[in-house]
C-alpha cells in the first residue's frame, strides 16, 4: 500500500477533477498565443476561431445525448440551466396554466426555483418518491391537471444515484401535452441518453460532474416540437436570445472535450465502476445495522449511499478524515441538516444523519476501496463502542419505545 | 491550472478537498475587492458582467415597490435589456441622455431624480468610446436629491484600467468582469453594499450568501483574483504605456482628413480610441483591416454581429451615417508603438483604395 495517496477522493458526484485531456484543450483557448478572441466578434480572425471551437463543442455535447447541436444553449452551469428551464418555460407558457409538478428529492436548483415560482402565484405539487427513491408513475399521472404546464424530474439523483424512468415519464407528459424538464447533471456521461427517442423537452447539463471545468453547463431546448422559453438573462442576444453574456470559450471547449471523452469511455468506465462499487458494498454488507439508501438496481454504477445506524454522522465524518465523502448533498452549502432526500424516502433523522455517500470515479482504484472498507469498519466499530444507544440496542431495548426525560 | 486537475473539490463540501477550494475562493474575493476598494463580503461572484448587470437591475427592483428608475442612454446591452424588461413590468424607466462628448452632465441628471427614484445606473467607462463619467459628482447629486436612491455603476470596462473605488464613490452596486482585465472569461462579480436588499435571480444551493446559487467556477475565479491583483500592481505602468499609444494614435488620426475621433475632449480609458472615416462603412473597413492583420471592432462585440449604428454614438447625436462608419481600437499590454504606425499606414492605404 506504499503508493496510496491520502486523503482518498470519494466525492465524484460533488465535483470531479478536470481530465488532463480536457485541461490541454482549455489551455489552447486561454493564453495570448492561442485562440482567446471573443466569439461574438464577427469581424476578425480572433473571433472566428473561438467561434469554431464553440461549434465543435456544441457538436460534442449534442453527440453524447443524440440531439441537434442547435438545441444546445450554453449556461454557467446546471443550476442556471435548471433556473432557466423552469422559470423560462413557466413564464412563457403561463397563459396555458400555472401548475408545475416536481419531486421532493430534486436538487435545490429545481426546488428553490419552484419555491420562487410559488411566490409568483404558480402552484407546485411536490411528489413523494417511493421508499426506494423512484417515482410511482400512477402517482405522477394522478397529479397531472388541465392547468399543468411543466413536469420537472431529475434523471439521476445526486445523493442516492437512483435512475428515474424518464422514458415512461416523457410518454406520460407528451400524452398530456405537458412540457417535461429533466435535470441530467448527474446522468450525462454515466447513463445513455438518446434525445431522439426520449420525449424530453428541456434537459440540464453540467461539465464539472464529468471531468470538465466548473462554471459551464448547457440547457437542451427541443426544436421539434418546438419548445419556447423566456430568457432570464438579457443583453447582447447570445445563444439565439435565450441566454446573453460573453461565452467563455475555454470553458465551452473544455465541456465539449469532457463530453466527447464520456461518449467514448462511458461503457468501459461503467463496467469498472460497478466492480469497484460492488467490492465496496461487499465490504460493508455483513456489518450489523447498515442500510442502503435508494434502489440498488436502478442506480448508476458509481454511487453507494449507506447509513450506519447508531453512529453519529458528524463524528463519523471526523473519524474518516482520510477519505473525502459526503453526508447529504454538497450543494446545500456545508449545511448540517439531515439530508432532505433521505428524509423524503422515509428515513429517520438518525439514519439520514449517519449516511455516507461514496461516489466512485475515473481515478478510483481497488486499493483505495480496500483501504476504505477497513477504515470505515474500524471507525464504525469504535464509535458504536462509545455509544450508549448501541449498548441499549445490543441489550435488546427498542429505542423507539424509550421515553426520554427532558433535562 | 492547479485548480482544474490538482485542487478540485467543490467549495461547498465539508472535507479537505472542499476546504482547500473554499480558501482559494476567499482569496480571490479578497484580491478582487482590493482592486476596487470594496469589502470582501460585498462581492457576489457571477458568471460575468452580463449576469452582474442583470442581477443588479432585476435583483434590486424585485424587492422594491414598483416606481421609477433611471439609466444612461449609453449603457451596455446587458444593462439596457433587463432595464427594458423591467419597464414592461410597470416600472417607469427614464433614459438619461449624454452630451456630444458622451458624458452625462450633472445638470442633465438632476431632473430625472425625485423622491420616487429607486435606482440610478450609469456606467463608469463606456465600452465603445472609452469615455469616463464623473461618477463622484453624479452619485452625490443623485443622493442629495433623494438619499435613499441606490446607485449602480457598470465598471466592467473600468476596473483594472483606471483606478476605481467603490467606497469612496459612495456607490451601492458595481458590476465587474474578469475577462476585460486579463482574467478568464465566464466570471464576474457584483459588488453590493449592505444598504441593498438584493433578490437572487439564480436559486438553489445558496452559494454566495444566497445571492447567486451554483457551484463556483473555481479555476476561473482564482484567475480573476490573480488578474485583479496583477492589475492593481501594474495599473500605473499599464496606464502610462497605454496613454502613450492612445496619444500617438489620436494625433495621427486627427492629421488625416475626414477622420473624426469621438469623445476626444473628455477623459477616456487609456486603451480605447473610437473614430470614423468619412466615406467608408465600418464593416468594410473592419474586413480590410482584418486582412491586414488588425483585429478591431465596430461598436460592441457583444451586440453579436448586428450592423445597426451604435446606440452610444447615436445618443451623442452623431449622425447615423457617420456612426455606421465607427471603428473602435482597443489596446492591450502587448500592443506596441510599431502597431500604431503600421495601423495608420494600413488605414491610409485602404483609404486610397476606396477613394
Amino acid at each position: 500500500m506504499s503508493d496510496l495517496k491520502l486523503p482518498i477522493y470519494f466525492d465524484y458526484s460533488a465535483t470531479t477533477p478536470v481530465d488532463e485531456r480536457v485541461a490541454d484543450v482549455m489551455k489552447h483557448y486561454l493564453t495570448v498565443d492561442s485562440h482567446f478572441g471573443n466569439p461574438a466578434s464577427r469581424s476578425h480572425a480572433f473571433g472566428w476561431s473561438a467561434d469554431e471551437a464553440i461549434d465543435t463543442a456544441r457538436g460534442q455535447v449534442a453527440a453524447l445525448v443524440n440531439c441537434d447541436p442547435r438545441e444546445i444553449v450554453w449556461t454557467s452551469g446546471a443550476t442556471e440551466s435548471d433556473n432557466l428551464a423552469i422559470k423560462g418555460a413557466a413564464h412563457f407558457y403561463k397563459k396555458n396554466g400555472k401548475h408545475i409538478i416536481t419531486c421532493k428529492t430534486e436538487h435545490k436548483a429545481v426546488l428553490d426555483t419552484c419555491r420562487q415560482l410559488e411566490r409568483e402565484d404558480y402552484e407546485v405539487t411536490y411528489l413523494d418518491p417511493e421508499p426506494n427513491g423512484l417515482i410511482d408513475l400512477n402517482k405522477l399521472k394522478a397529479a397531472m391537471r388541465d392547468d399543468t404546464i411543466l413536469v420537472s424530474i431529475m434523471h439521476v439523483n445526486n445523493e442516492i444515484g437512483v435512475i428515474q424512468d424518464i422514458e415512461a415519464i416523457g410518454e406520460l407528459c407528451r400524452e398530456n401535452k405537458i412540457i417535461f424538464h429533466v435535470d441530467a447533471a448527474q446522468s450525462a456521461g454515466k447513463v445513455a441518453i438518446d434525445l431522439e427517442k426520449l420525449k424530453v423537452d428541456l434537459m440540464s447539463f453540467s461539465a464539472h460532474k464529468i471531468y470538465g471545468p466548473k462554471g459551464i453547463g448547457a440547457l437542451y431546448v427541443r426544436r421539434k416540437p418546438r419548445i419556447r422559453i423566456e430568457a432570464q438573462m438579457h443583453g447582447g442576444g447570445h445563444e439565439r436570445g435565450m441566454r446573453s453574456g460573453t461565452l467563455a470559450t475555454h470553458q465551452i471547449a473544455g465541456m465539449g472535450e469532457a463530453f466527447r471523452i464520456a461518449k467514448e469511455e462511458m461503457e468501459s468506465e461503467n463496467t469498472r465502476f460497478l466492480a469497484l462499487r460492488n467490492r465496496l458494498y461487499s465490504g460493508f454488507k455483513d456489518m450489523e445495522e447498515v442500510y442502503i439508501n435508494g434502489d440498488m438496481d436502478h442506480r448508476i454504477a458509481g454511487n453507494l449511499n449507506i447509513s450506519f445506524n447508531y453512529v453519529e454522522g458528524e463524528s463519523l465524518i471526523m473519524a474518516l478524515k482520510d477519505i473525502a465523502v459526503s453526508s447529504g448533498s454538497a450543494c446545500t452549502s456545508a449545511s448540517l441538516e439531515p439530508s432532505y432526500v433521505l428524509r423524503a424516502l422515509g428515513r429517520s433523522d438518525e439514519l439520514a444523519h449517519s449516511s455516507l455517500r461514496f461516489t466512485i470515479g475515473r481515478y478510483t482504484t481497488e486499493q483505495e476501496i480496500d483501504y476504505t472498507i477497513d477504515l470505515v469498519k474500524q471507525a464504525v466499530a469504535k464509535l458504536r463502542d462509545l455509544s450508549p444507544l448501541w449498548d441499549m440496542f445490543k441489550d435488546g431495548i427498542d429505542l423507539n419505545s424509550v421515553e426520554w426525560a427532558a433535562h | 491550472m492547479p485548480y482544474m486537475t490538482g485542487i478540485y473539490g467543490n467549495p461547498s463540501s465539508v472535507h479537505r478537498f472542499g476546504r482547500l477550494t473554499r480558501d482559494a475562493l476567499e482569496q480571490a474575493r479578497t484580491q478582487v475587492a482590493r482592486l476596487v476598494g470594496a469589502e470582501t463580503n460585498q462581492l457576489v461572484f457571477t458568471s460575468g458582467g452580463t449576469e452582474a448587470n442583470n442581477l443588479a437591475i432585476r435583483g434590486v427592483l424585485a424587492n422594491l415597490p414598483v416606481s421609477r428608475f433611471t439609466v444612461s442612454a449609453i449603457e451596455h446591452a446587458s444593462l439596457l435589456a433587463p432595464a427594458k424588461s423591467m419597464s414592461q413590468q410597470k416600472w417607469q424607466l427614464d433614459m438619461i441622455p449624454v452630451n456630444a462628448q458622451g458624458q452625462v452632465d450633472v445638470d442633465t441628471l438632476q431632473p430625472f431624480i425625485n423622491e420616487d427614484s429607486k435606482l440610478v445606473s450609469i456606467m463608469a467607462a463606456n465600452n465603445e468610446t472609452g469615455v469616463l463619467q464623473d461618477l463622484k459628482s453624479l452619485v452625490s447629486t443623485a443622493k442629495a436629491i433623494n438619499s435613499t436612491v441606490l446607485f449602480h455603476s457598470d465598471a466592467c470596462q473600468m476596473a483594472g484600467k483606471q483606478a476605481i473605488n467603490f467606497a469612496e464613490l459612495n456607490l451601492d452596486l458595481m458590476s465587474l468582469s474578469s475577462h476585460k482585465l486579463y482574467g478568464p472569461q465566464g466570471v464576474g462579480a457584483l459588488v453590493v453594499s449592505r444598504s441593498v436588499d438584493l433578490a437572487a435571480q439564480i436559486t438553489g444551493g445558496g452559494q454566495e450568501r444566497g445571492y447567486r446559487s451554483g457551484t463556483e467556477n473555481l479555476a476561473a475565479l482564482v484567475g480573476f483574483g490573480m488578474a485583479a491583483e496583477l492589475a492593481a500592481s501594474k495599473l500605473q505602468q499599464r496606464q502610462t504605456h497605454l496613454l502613450g499609444l492612445q496619444q500617438r494614435l489620436v494625433e495621427q488620426l486627427q492629421e488625416m482628413q475626414g477622420v473624426e475621433v469621438f469623445s476626444s475632449q473628455v477623459p477616456r480609458l487609456p486603451n480605447t480610441v473610437q473614430f470614423s472615416v468619412q466615406g467608408i462603412d465600418g464593416e468594410t473597413l473592419l474586413m480590410q483591416l482584418d486582412r491586414k492583420g488588425f483585429a478591431v471592432s465596430s461598436g460592441s462585440a457583444c451586440d453579436s454581429g448586428k450592423t445597426d449604428p451604435s446606440h452610444v454614438l447615436l445618443a451623442m447625436s452623431v449622425p447615423a451615417q457617420i456612426a455606421r462608419g465607427a471603428i473602435r481600437v482597443s489596446f492591450g499590454d502587448q500592443s506596441k508603438d510599431e502597431d500604431v504606425t503600421q495601423f495608420i499606414e494600413s488605414l491610409k492605404s485602404i483609404r486610397q483604395q476606396f477613394n
